[in-house]
């Protein structure tokens, strides 16, 4: 196999592993924990607390 | 006409980066009611991470930063993060670094602050190069291990790299809410003080040095330059076309070996080579498809 199919396949294989990680995570209702941390100003993220 | 002349006059005096940046830093903190009201923005776009370093504490902010977010899942739940790493890998394998270098507001920042007339300073080869190697240990120790396998009583571990070093959070988050609410500045403390005291000095050396922290200690930078290679969108060079001059290696503000390793893990995408180079060598695009282009396009990262 050529470097170059090599990277042709990297490049498929990692967009295909991210669109299954994304399905994954909507599944199992990740985005409600982002949405949980992200509408709350995080004193720690800004450096107060 | 140079290429940087010609590029200036189609958008009236700023570069197609610069535009880029400015709209992209103004979409990502397009709430203006915050920075109004001292509040951030609460609705379901904050739902979905934003391809760059962009503080979701951010009066302005409209959807959630993907460092913040992988610390939060980690150091809260202790799951795998499938959605957060899911989107951070689709940024990466379709834009690589070009994030860094046209979409990241934190970066636009750098970019001025470089501009301004002051001893300029090129890290010499000995330093430069292994010190590019600590943000890929602020990824893996700050962002990934301590909030996954630290232990806490409260079993909530703090986002660390959020808490003690993210200057973009002081910038874009800390400074806008003390400013904006008295109850805020009345509780900050030494820790404050003390990303007040980070900030401050990644700006200092902005000034001498182009985008220090894009080059040293930036973990989303470090996760997306695991992608340049193999990302959709690929720089070119035109080995036929190119004379040698390295003009575009002069230019490179992350001082990527442009003809070497166009598709260097530093290259941020920025386009200064291409803007300079004077015989249109340097080109860039998505290549997708095997196609002779893309085949190209590959091939001359992997020559080096």
């Amino acid at each position: 196999m050529t470097r170059i199919k090599a990277v042709f396949l990297a490049r498929y294989g990692f967009l295909a592993t991210a669109i299954t990680l994304i399905v994954v995570g909507l599944a199992r209702n990740e985005q409600q924990e982002i949405l949980h941390k992200a509408v709350k100003i995080c004193l720690e993220c800004i450096g107060i607390g | 006409m140079s290429g940087m002349h010609r590029n200036r006059l189609k958008h009236g005096g700023l570069s197609f980066q610069r535009v880029i940046q400015l709209l992209s830093a103004a979409l990502l903190n397009g709430y203006i009611v915050g920075f109004q009201k001292g509040k951030i923005y609460t609705g379901s776009f904050k739902t979905v991470c934003v391809p760059v370093l962009n503080c979701y504490s951010c009066p302005g902010a409209l959807g959630a930063c993907p460092i913040g977010s992988l610390q939060a899942t980690l150091g809260v739940k202790h799951h795998f993060p499938f959605y957060v790493l899911g989107l951070m890998m689709l940024f990466g394998v379709l834009l690589g670094r070009l994030v860094c270098g046209l979409l990241c507001p934190f970066g636009l920042v750098q970019d001025l602050l470089y501009k301004i007339p002051f001893h300029k300073c090129n890290v010499p080869k000995k330093i430069d190069r292994p010190a590019r190697y600590l943000k890929y240990c602020i990824l893996l120790v700050l962002v990934i291990l301590l909030p996954a396998f630290a232990a806490s009583k409260s079993g909530i571990i703090p986002p660390y790299f959020c808490k003690y070093l993210c200057p973009a959070g002081t910038l874009e988050g800390g400074i806008p809410h003390v400013l904006l609410n008295p109850q805020l500045r009345k509780v900050a403390g030494v820790l404050f003080d003390w990303k007040l005291l980070v900030l401050l000095f990644i700006v200092l050396a902005s000034t001498i040095v182009h985008r220090p922290f894009c080059r040293y200690l930036c973990p989303l930078g470090a996760f997306y330059s695991l992608f340049n290679r193999f990302s959709f969108f690929q720089m070119h060079v035109d080995r036929s076309k190119c004379v040698g001059c390295r003009a575009c290696e002069r230019v490179c503000p992350m001082a990527v070996e442009v003809i070497k390793n166009c598709n260097s893990a530093e290259c941020i995408r920025c386009g200064k080579c291409k803007t300079v180079c004077p015989t249109g060598a340097i080109s860039w695009g998505f290549t997708g498809n095997v196609t002779a282009a893309g085949v190209k396009a590959v091939d001359t990262a992997d020559k080096v």
